[in-house]
Formats: C-alpha cells, sequence, structure tokens
C-alpha cells in the first residue's frame, strides 16, 4: 500500500497550515484575470454583428444635379436609406424662409447649404415609412405625418423634422452624401 | 437577500441540490492525473465550436454560387471574421486531438470497464457525430477539398449492394455534390451539434452514476475521494489555461497549418486536384479503407475500425486493474496501435500505390490484429501476472479495493 501514491496522507498531513491571506489574494487575482479575459473573448463576437466593411463602403453617393429643373424631386439611396434631393422654387424658398415649421422650430437657412437645394433622408421619423412628396412637402402615408417644404414636421404624429444628411457641394452641380 | 432567494428557487428547483450533486459534494478520485482533464476540454471545445459557429452562420450564405465567396467575405470584411472562422476550424482540429487522448486514455487505463460500458459507448456514439458534423461542416467552404472530400466520401455510400446508386443520389440529391448538397450539409451541420450536447448530457449523467474513474483502475475508499469544487474545476481550469495557450498559437500564428491549400481555390466539379486528402483526423480511417482493394470491402473495413472500440469491453478478459500500467504485455500492444495509428495517418497522407500500399496493408492487419487477438492475450496476460505473483503494489491495490473484490469472487 504505502507504493502507491493513492492512498499516500503524508502529502495531506505536511501542508495543514494554509496561508489565508495568500489563497484570497491568488483567487481574487485569478478571478480577476479570468473575467477580463472572458470578457474580452466576447468582444469579437459582440463586434462581428457590426456593419461589415463592406456595408460601410456604402457610405458616401454621389448625386449629380444638373438637368434636374426647378420644382423636380430626386430620390437618391444611401446607407440603403433613400435620399430626397429637392430643386426647390424662388416661391418654395421664400414661403420657407418665412416659416420656423411646427413641432421642431428650425429656421430654413439651417437646413440647407444652397437654398434651391434641399436635401434630407427620406425617413418618418415617426416610425421608419418613406413619406409621399406633395405640393406642399411631403405626407407620411403610414400615420399621416405632414413636412413643409423645408422637411420640417407641422402636423401628425412624427418627433422630429426630417433628418438632414451630411453632405457637401464637389462642384455647383454635384453634391456628395456621407 | 440572496439566501432568501436561494431558498425561494430550492423550493421550486433542486438548485443547490444540483450544485451539490454535480460539484461540491461529487466524490472524485484525488490520484486523477492531467490525462483526466480532456474531457473538460472536450466540453470547452463543444461550447466554442457552437458559438462561433453560431456567428459564422449569420455571415454564410449555403449556395454554390455565393458559397466560397461569403467565407472570404468572413475573413476581409466582417469585424474579427477572421478570428471567428479561425477559431471555428482550428477548434475542429483541436476537438479531434483531444478526442482521440480522451479516447487513448480510456484504452491505457481500461476505463471502458464495469461499470463504465455505457460511457465508453456514449462516448463512441459521440465520436461518430463529431466525425458527421466535422465532415459535413468541411464541405461548407466549397474549396476543392471541401467539394472532392464530399464527392469521394458520398460515393462510399455507392458500395452498398443492390441500391447504392440511389443512396448516394438520395444523399447528394444532385448527380453530384451540388447546390442541394451544400443547402442540406448547411442544415444537418447545424443540426447535429444539438444531437451532440443531448448526448454529452447522458454521457455526463451516466459519469454522475458510476464517477470517474482513476489511475489505480480500483474504487477508491471513501477518504481516497475530494469534491470536485473546488479541486477539479481548480485543476481542469488550469489545464485550460495551458490548452489555450496551445490553441491560441495556432489559431493567430499559423491559422492555416490545418487548412490544405487546395481549398482556397474555389471548387470545380469538372477538375479534381491532383492530390486529394481527407482533414488530418480522418488520415488512419482513409488509410484502411485504401489498404482493401475492393470498394465494399474497404468501406466495411473503415467502418468496423470505428465501431470496433466500442467491443472493448468484451475482448479485454483480463481482470488486473489499473490498465496498462500492471499490464506489461497490455502496454505494449497500447503503445504498437497508437504507433500504427500514426503510421497509418502517415500512410493516408501520402499518394496512393508502391510501397505506401504494402505498409497500408501492413498497418491495418496490425489495427484489427490488436483488437482481435485481445482476449487471447488479455487472459493469458492475467494468468502469467498471477502465475508470477502480482507486484505487491498491485496486490494493496486489489485488497484494498471494496466493490470489485467480492464480486469477482462471487462469480468464481
Amino acid at each position: 500500500m504505502a507504493a502507491m501514491g493513492v492512498v499516500e496522507d503524508q502529502a495531506m498531513a505536511e501542508s495543514d497550515e494554509v496561508d489565508e491571506e495568500r489563497r484570497d489574494f491568488l483567487l481574487t487575482a485569478t478571478g480577476t484575470v479570468g473575467v477580463v479575459g472572458v470578457a474580452a473573448a466576447c468582444w469579437p463576437f459582440i463586434s462581428s454583428m457590426n456593419p461589415t466593411l463592406d456595408v460601410q463602403a456604402q457610405a458616401a453617393t454621389d448625386v449629380d444635379l444638373s438637368g434636374m429643373a426647378a420644382g423636380a424631386t430626386r430620390t437618391v439611396a444611401w446607407r440603403g436609406k433613400p435620399v430626397f434631393v429637392v430643386h426647390r422654387t424662388p416661391e418654395q424658398i421664400a414661403a420657407m424662409a418665412q416659416s420656423e415649421g411646427g413641432r421642431d422650430p428650425a429656421p430654413d437657412q439651417t437646413r440647407v447649404r444652397d437654398a434651391r437645394w434641399l436635401v434630407v433622408v427620406g425617413i418618418c421619423t415617426h416610425l421608419g415609412c418613406v413619406p409621399n412628396k406633395t405640393e406642399s412637402g411631403w405626407l407620411c402615408p403610414c400615420h399621416g405625418s405632414v413636412y413643409d417644404n423645408s422637411g420640417r414636421i407641422l402636423h401628425g404624429p412624427a418627433p422630429r423634422n426630417l433628418e438632414v444628411p451630411p453632405y457637401h457641394f464637389a462642384a455647383p452641380d454635384k453634391i456628395v452624401i456621407g | 437577500m440572496s439566501q432568501r432567494l436561494i431558498t425561494w428557487i430550492d423550493q421550486r428547483f433542486p438548485l443547490t441540490a444540483f450544485i451539490k450533486h454535480a460539484l461540491t459534494h461529487y466524490p472524485t478520485p484525488r490520484n486523477l492525473s492531467y490525462w483526466w482533464n480532456f474531457g473538460f476540454l472536450a466540453g470547452f471545445l463543444l461550447l466554442l465550436q457552437i458559438i462561433s459557429g453560431v456567428f459564422l452562420a449569420m455571415h454564410y450564405k449555403p449556395d454554390v454560387d455565393l458559397a466560397f465567396d461569403s467565407v472570404q467575405h468572413i475573413m476581409r470584411e466582417v469585424n474579427y471574421g477572421w478570428l471567428i472562422r479561425y477559431l471555428h476550424s482550428t477548434g475542429a482540429s483541436a476537438f479531434f486531438a483531444v478526442i482521440f487522448i480522451h479516447m487513448a486514455r480510456t484504452l491505457y487505463y481500461g476505463s471502458y470497464r464495469a461499470p463504465r460500458e455505457l460511457m465508453w459507448w456514449s462516448g463512441q456514439v459521440l465520436l461518430i457525430l463529431l466525425m458527421a458534423s466535422a465532415f459535413m461542416g468541411y464541405l461548407l467552404p466549397w474549396g476543392q477539398m471541401s467539394f472532392w472530400g464530399a464527392q469521394v466520401i458520398t460515393s462510399l455510400f455507392g458500395a452498398t449492394p443492390l441500391i447504392g446508386d440511389e443512396i448516394v443520389l438520395w444523399l447528394r440529391g444532385d448527380f453530384v455534390v451540388g447546390d442541394a448538397t451544400l443547402n442540406r450539409f448547411f442544415a444537418l451541420h447545424y443540426l447535429v451539434p444539438f444531437f451532440i450536447v443531448g448526448m454529452v448530457l447522458i454521457h455526463l449523467m451516466a459519469l454522475h452514476h458510476v464517477k470517474s474513474s482513476n489511475p489505480s483502475g480500483i474504487n477508491l475508499a471513501d477518504k481516497d475521494n475530494i469534491p470536485f469544487h473546488p479541486y477539479f474545476t481548480a485543476k481542469d481550469l488550469f489545464g485550460l489555461g495551458v490548452f489555450l495557450i496551445i490553441f491560441c498559437g495556432f489559431v493567430f500564428f499559423a491559422p492555416e497549418f490545418f487548412i490544405e491549400a487546395a481549398n482556397n481555390t474555389p471548387a470545380n466539379p469538372l477538375r479534381t486536384p491532383p492530390h486529394i486528402v481527407p482533414e488530418w483526423y480522418f488520415l488512419p480511417f482513409y488509410a484502411i479503407l485504401r489498404a482493401i482493394p475492393d470498394a465494399l470491402g474497404g468501406v466495411v473495413a473503415m467502418t468496423l475500425s470505428i465501431l470496433i472500440f466500442a467491443a472493448m469491453p468484451f475482448l479485454d478478459r483480463s481482470r488486473i486493474p489499473g490498465g496498462a500500467r500492471f499490464r506489461p504485455l497490455y502496454r505494449v500492444v497500447f503503445y504498437i496501435f497508437v504507433v500504427d495509428v500514426a503510421v497509418l495517418a502517415y500512410v493516408g497522407s501520402q499518394p496512393p500505390g508502391g510501397v505506401i500500399f504494402q505498409i497500408d496493408v501492413a498497418a491495418t492487419v496490425i489495427y484489427f490484429a490488436v483488437f482481435l487477438t485481445l482476449p487471447f492475450y488479455s487472459r493469458w496476460e492475467e494468468r502469467w501476472l498471477r502465475a508470477r505473483g502480482l507486484p505487491p503494489a498491485l496486490q494493496a491495490l486489489l485488497d484494498s479495493d471494496t466493490e470489485l473484490r467480492p464480486r469477482r469472487e462471487t462469480r468464481q
């Protein structure tokens, strides 16, 4: 029996004294490293559900404005979302300059870079439908939100004005959205 | 507060009782070596494969026109997609490595013996499920090796007498491995792990009933058992740390080590690559398939080479405990078997023909001879050991065995 490591009690007997402080330190230190490690290992998996690089690469859209008559509207896709580009008439510009909008007041000049061109994301700020163009602005078919020709909410359930995407004029007749 | 919560739960669900039964009061032999670490590692890898697999499935497209590109998409455009894919592909290899060691430990120490036959057989089912899952998963990247591997393995079923061709057609759902095959392999590759999890639970329930075997091969006295938690949770986690160092070494520094270069070429049903080999974990069995120059015979031999492990509790007629430790002849045969499997793996990786074929045949004969002669030499070995007088350490072990001895006496 003595030859078997299994049944030898000697090793147990030798270590009767326990350094509690050392044990606690080791437990805490190991536990902390383990928790941090597991959390770090989770990150790649969480991150993999974010937009992939090819999706992020769709971030910019070029729009050619030449040939758009005053009063015309175009809908272009930017990051998969519709963006309305409107060539406003002088009457519309004048009318918008005198209004502050409705629920979410904002002067017209803060919503455009060039008063002739209105660029807004065509997604109703209520629940994400695409509003339809009307003579005086837009009407959302889902719940009846009404926007003016500056994309500002006038009435209906939508809480905010149509979002203005980041864009700039690359040339007098060309804008880059994104 | 927390005590009240636990009491509230315990009245409705046996939480504390379960933790006691499975962890804090689960008696574990205190002489377990690190060879007993590999079941835990296999469990970890199962979890890792399921998690990484689910995240890969979020970006993968099982369509012959999109599959290869979607894997490249994962590698290049998905955030950390390369890491998740390499974890999954390296994880598959690690899973087999760990399982093979787990099996070798069982064979060396005779852990398949009564009362653990059902553990061994549920493990056998797990091995087959793992192989099925690995094989089907390997088709998904839709590279040349993926395609021709699946083409060859599904063709094996063509060796079935009378209805072989119909079975192959049914398996593929197409005249060659095609879109239907890829779709069903993806569905089944996602399904089989659920069966594996279920079988693992059965494996664990059986384990918690019969308890762990140990290097001595006998049932230890109560004083030689210690609680699983904290002793073996700590030991298993330390082993996991060592394992992860090696595993991450491959994932980060040699991720393509286990991936055949030919699989970076999209599948082409019109041209077989000049040299096709299965993944390394299938090589020994593939070599046995090639050793028999007959389609049906080869398939039967390969199937038997996997299933024959299940017969171990019947083939091993020796009652000497401690596995190979106290059995000099069995120990020699064990190492011969390990070397033989390694030789088969090498042979399986080489182009067929010539000397390779002769080595293949010899190694295959040895492979089966080890199992089929076991009933004879194991009994002879025991008689020889007893006639010679058992070593004192072994005799002491036998005398101290609380359960085996009475049963053995009533049997005689």
